[in-house]
């Protein structure tokens, strides 16, 4: 029912229902409008449930928006704008929310209380998994997701600010207003659709206006100032370290193309001012759940705000001053007030209704909505018929965020309730209902005090005026649980009644934390945010203790749930990690390359032509190409590092394990890198351009922990050192051209003309191309007579496409990633599967580059006995028996005669092919012994893939091992 | 003799206009980075002051000529001659350098970067090395509603795209 015809409306549906709601309405206004009451199933029981709140803490209305992969579930009904063609479901019920099944459970409630689960199905131990817990988690529910994919856009931002003011009610916009006059930055959030707080919900004025025009006027004021920054529908979910905030906006409006549904802000803030204002708890007493029960702060908010009534024949029950406001907004509205019972038996009421003191209620009736109450009063009882009951147990101010870095409230006794303890946060000030200052005027004035206090210590120069307005003191006289029998709710969304609590405390769960992991009290999707307080009210009862000795559980955030769609947005899809793209990567693509990732990197794995069905057919082609012809690879993923200083050579000498003090203007030589621990790091060439200037390369993967490594051994091991590093990587556009043509093509393309005198092996110098300036090194990763070429990238997409269009008049052409790998294993050349950060050079069979003459990193450790002991796993190369056989990276090898067993293995495999120059089966692995054992037989099991081959050991170069193609 | 055709980092993704905010690419002639050896930083700035006009900025500031790039880096804009006074590296063709222009572009970079870009504490001029999304970039403000950025050319596609899609996301709002 309404109290006036609303101008317009829009139609959403409910479980299929069309239902008409009013613009700038939440769906619980409108499903209170339209009569419906019950809305959902709790979670354990599968009891009735109807709307209880207005706001971000309903613990009863969840319900399921939209459907298939726009499913979202959980959303609180009370915090859900009404929009045409909204699809609302309500959740955990079947076959429908009037006739679920699953309420047998509140049948055999008995035997489900706390601890019941913990006790009951013990035995057997494996069904736990298995059996009990998926049977419980499907019969205990909340929504579900589709299982889908989101499309949804989501975003995360950041913002920054002088003052960031949390709530706009009465103390939150005197505190905006305050600062902002000051000329402080200022940003407020309120997790309402516009700012105003309780003053859109209550009737009285401010300064001789309604509240909700007041609240208009300063908002209007705070949007006209270019300081302030007014952030609606936005939640602070959470304090944390350096005056950061997170906070969750709901975007307003329909859905539309690349609009984001939520944004996940990070707030900095110099100072935050804390004006969360204060919620209203519930008072338990028998069956103190069904639809029509409510927050008596909630009924009143439905008709002063949206003009919604609730219920016919309205009851109200408080222990406190403000419950009467209800009775009164109600009845000046028109609403049949049926009773107001107020437990305090000094109340002092006058009013036209009737009043009860000094009664509570003791008892509900009606399944699907409430019928009727029973109340004591003066020793008897009596039956009052009523639709909605309107409860209040007093206000707990919002101390949440306060608490968030290990603060713990304090207690007051005056007004039963916790507030904050002073400066829990750093930066951070309270004022107004969270604070404990309950009234209009109290709440203006301290916002209005605080922000001023705010603004000085900022270096303004802040004025205060306040408005004047209702200054009524709250009287309260503490009721938690109304005695007697029957189920008495505290956490509605997680089904535990007071029972429960004292069966905890019996069982010995008595320190409030392990209460609540006992009864599940204060961990629903709402964080016990009505409950926590109660809970802990009648744990104190229980146990014989004070409130405060019993203490609170911890308060963790976020404040209301956040989506994980907005905590990773922008992280889907392309988002996930950059790409890096060589700058052949579109002429590759379009040669149909299939492209693998290395780290960042996108890299060919091979050139398929037409007709090749497998990617062997391209992969030993491509393998043809350079051991016959000419191959064109990029290779500017390598990392590059420039190196340059009077100390340049000092620095290469004590990062390599080999000298290359020692090295020539225009040679290049192979370097290994130890780390500290004396395990291999990295290995590469490093190219010396000039007397003070060389350029080392690094593998792919490891370019960023190299340059890592040598800015900490600059700036902390070696400071002495006058040398500057920098990558170079992304300058470069380099190409290996390998093969026995390799030299010819580079004559048709190059400026200059190559031969042997001036180009020897691992020579290295300045080269042109046209207009190009680039560098030429004659290094091999293949073993065939090879170079490398680079230039700036610019020209980098050309530079490949005139390589490999050459290379393809002289029977060659571009190689892939797989190509490569085949070309360096037959080569016995290692990478990161062979140099996996386990391995010395010991191992594999480099310990004599590790230079004796000087000092370099790596070198101490590496000589410890325990790491040159021949019983090492060494690197050796391994042939399958039979030709057909296949070897596999990650198998084990076992002696002929031994079980393949753990204990038993001898060695691993680390990198495998099929090698066409050798025609078979060809790997390195990494075996005990290894060295001492070439010409031996042994197993290669791989338990995983179920294969077993016989595989011959020999020396890890296959191919040409004096080395001859490549200085040819 | 063979002539190579030059690309730009951002061929083929820019220029774009979403919303409120355009996207254009930045080409600078030469990009050399300039970090002075022992003792000379100050020989350097006056170096380049004869030789561009300006001396070395501060920390995280920028000039007509030169650029803050890190402790003890600079990069300037041009060929400048420092002898051996200086580590000098072409970085020329390592960056791609996007230009963000319009009403909404502190809005758009504030879904992205996570540093204080209000005009009151990054003024025209100022420059920091910081995130943009996943990746590491240097972002410079040129004006009160334009700034430059700087990432490694590898990642212009991600940069032009990550952009892209804040920008979209604001102006759907």
């Amino acid at each position: 029912m309404r109290l006036h015809k609303p101008d317009n409306s829009v139609t959403f549906t409910f479980d299929g229902r069309p239902i008409k709601g009013v613009p700038g309405e939440p769906v619980a206004a409108a499903l209170l409008a339209n009569g419906i009451k019950l809305v959902a199933r709790s979670f354990k029981y599968h009891r009735p449930r109807g709307i209880m709140s207005a706001g971000s803490e309903e613990q009863n209305a969840l319900v399921t928006v939209g459907r298939g992969a726009q499913t979202e579930p959980n959303v609180r009904a009370t915090t859900l704008d009404v929009a045409e063609g909204l699809e609302v479901f309500s959740q955990n019920a079947w076959p429908s929310l009037r006739y679920d099944m699953m309420a047998v459970n509140d049948l055999i409630s008995p035997f489900l209380g706390a601890g019941f689960y913990y006790k009951t199905f013990m035995w057997p131990k494996s069904f736990w998994e298995k059996l009990y817990e998926p049977a419980i988690r499907r019969a205990a529910g909340l929504g579900g997701l589709s299982g889908q994919t989101n499309e949804d856009r989501y975003e995360k931002a950041f913002a920054f600010c002088d003052v960031l003011v949390i709530g706009a009610g009465p103390a939150g916009l005197m505190a905006a207003l305050t600062a902002g006059r000051a000329g402080a930055d200022v940003i407020l959030a309120d997790e309402d659709t516009a700012p105003g707080g309780r003053l859109l919900r209550e009737v009285e004025e401010v300064d001789g206006t309604p509240g909700a025009d007041w609240a208009a006027q300063a908002a209007s004021e705070l949007a006209a100032m270019d300081n302030v920054r007014i952030m609606t529908r936005t939640t602070v979910t959470g304090a944390y370290d350096q005056g950061t905030y997170g906070a969750l906006e709901q975007i307003a409006g329909p859905r539309a193309a690349d609009k984001p549904l939520a944004c996940f802000w990070r707030i900095v803030a110099q100072k935050a001012i804390l004006c969360a204002g204060a919620l209203e708890r519930p008072i338990a007493f028998p069956n103190n759940d069904r639809p029509g029960i409510m927050m008596a702060s909630a009924v009143r908010a439905y008709v002063n705000r949206w003009g919604v009534v609730p219920g016919k024949r309205v009851t109200v029950f408080g222990n406190n001053d403000d419950a009467h406001r209800t009775a009164r907004d109600l009845a000046a509205a028109g609403i049949r007030i049926a009773a107001l019972i107020d437990s305090r038996d000094d109340a002092q009421v006058g009013a036209d209704y009737p009043v009860y003191t000094g009664a509570q209620v003791i008892g509900t009736k009606g399944r699907h909505a409430l019928e009727s109450i029973t109340i004591s009063h003066g020793g008897g009882t009596r039956k009052i018929l009523t639709d909605c009951l309107a409860m209040s147990g007093g206000w707990n101010p919002t101390v949440h965020l306060t608490c968030h870095m290990n603060g713990r409230p304090t207690w007051r006794d005056d007004i039963a309730s916790f507030v904050p303890t002073p400066d829990a946060i750093p930066g951070m000030v309270t004022a107004g209902a969270c604070n404990g200052t309950f009234s209009t005027a109290g709440c203006l004035k301290e916002g209005a005090e605080v922000a001023a206090d705010v603004a000085k210590g900022l270096g303004l120069k802040p004025k205060m005026t306040v408005p004047h307005a209702d200054d009524s003191a709250y009287a309260i006289s503490p009721l938690w649980a109304v005695p007697g029998k029957g189920r008495k709710w505290i956490d509605f969304q997680n089904d535990v009644h007071v029972k429960d609590i004292a069966l905890a405390a019996q069982e010995s769960f008595r320190s409030v934390e392990h209460m609540k992991r006992y009864t599940t009290q204060g961990m629903a999707p709402d964080q016990g945010k009505s409950s926590n307080v109660v809970a802990l009210a009648v744990l104190a009862d229980a146990t014989g203790r004070g409130i405060p000795e019993t203490g609170t559980t911890t308060f963790r955030p976020p404040f209301v749930p956040v989506p994980i769609a907005v905590m990773g947005a922008g992280s889907q899809g392309k988002g996930f990690a950059p790409e890096r793209l060589t700058t052949s990567h579109h002429a590759s693509t379009a040669q149909g390359a299939p492209m693998i990732e290395a780290g960042l990197w996108y890299r060919p794995s091979y050139f398929p032509l037409p007709g090749e069905t497998h990617w062997r057919q391209s992969c030993d082609r491509e393998v043809g190409y350079v051991r016959d012809a000419v191959g064109v690879c990029d290779v500017s993923t390598l990392g590059k590092i420039d190196i340059q200083g009077p100390d340049a050579a000092a620095l290469l000498d004590f990062v390599y394990a080999n000298t290359f003090s020692t090295l020539n203007v225009g040679k290049v030589r192979y370097g290994l890198m130890l780390r500290e621990d004396g395990q291999v790091m990295d290995d590469g060439t490093t190219a010396r351009l000039g007397e003070q200037h060389f350029v080392m390369t690094t593998t792919t993967a490891a370019a960023g922990l190299v340059m890592r490594h040598l800015e900490f051994v600059l700036q902390v091991l070696r400071p002495d050192l006058d040398t500057h590093v920098i990558s170079a990587t992304e300058q470069w556009a380099q190409f290996a051209v390998a093969g026995p043509k390799s030299r010819d093509l580079l004559n048709t393309v190059l400026d200059q003309r190559l031969d042997d005198a001036d180009w020897p092996f691992m020579a290295c110098g300045q080269i042109s191309i046209g207009r190009a300036r680039g560098r030429l090194f004659r290094i091999s990763f293949s073993g065939e007579h090879a170079y490398e070429v680079a230039v700036p990238s610019r020209y980098g997409e050309s530079l490949f496409r005139l390589l490999t269009a050459q290379a393809q008049t002289m029977g060659g052409g571009p190689y892939g990633m797989e190509a490569l790998n085949v070309l360096r294993i037959e080569k016995g050349f290692i990478t990161h599967a062979e140099i996996h950060g386990r391995t010395t050079a010991f191992d594999i069979g480099m310990d004599r580059m590790v230079s004796r003459k000087k000092d370099c990193m790596g070198q101490a450790a590496a000589a410890r006995p325990g790491l040159v002991d021949d019983a090492r796993e060494q690197l050796v190369g391994l042939k399958a028996i039979t030709p057909t056989d296949t070897l596999l990276a990650g198998a084990h090898l076992f002696a002929q005669s031994a079980r393949a067993i753990r204990t038993n293995s001898e060695g691993y495999m680390t990198s495998v092919c099929y090698s066409p120059t050798l025609d078979g089966h060809i790997g390195l692995g990494f075996l005990k012994h290894g060295r001492a054992r070439h010409g031996e037989v042994v197993r290669m099991v791989d338990h995983l893939r179920n294969v077993e081959t016989l595989a011959k050991v020999c020396d890890p170069v296959f191919f040409d091992p004096t080395g001859g193609r490549a200085r040819g | 003799m063979a002539e190579l055709i030059a690309i730009s980092p951002c061929n083929g993704l820019l220029p774009l206009t979403v919303g409120a905010v355009t996207l254009t690419e930045v080409m600078p002639e030469r990009v050399m980075s300039v970090a002075p050896f022992d003792g000379r930083e100050k020989a350097v700035s006056t170096a380049l002051k004869e030789q561009c006009g300006v001396s070395l900025p501060a920390r995280n500031r920028r000039n007509k000529a030169a650029q803050w790039f890190g402790h003890g880096v600079w990069l300037v804009y041009a060929d400048v001659d420092l002898g051996v006074m200086a580590a000098v590296t072409d970085q020329t063709d390592a960056w791609a350098v996007v230009a963000v222009a319009g009403d909404g572009a502190v809005d758009v970079l504030a879904r992205l970067v996570p540093i204080d870009l209000r005009l009151v504490h990054f003024k025209s001029g100022h420059t920091a090395r910081t995130m943009l999304g996943h990746m590491s970039v240097a972002i410079s403000r040129t004006g009160d509603d334009t700034f430059e950025i700087m990432a490694m050319r590898s990642m212009a596609g991600t940069l032009v795209h990550e952009l892209e899609t804040a920008a979209r996301g604001v102006a759907a709002r």
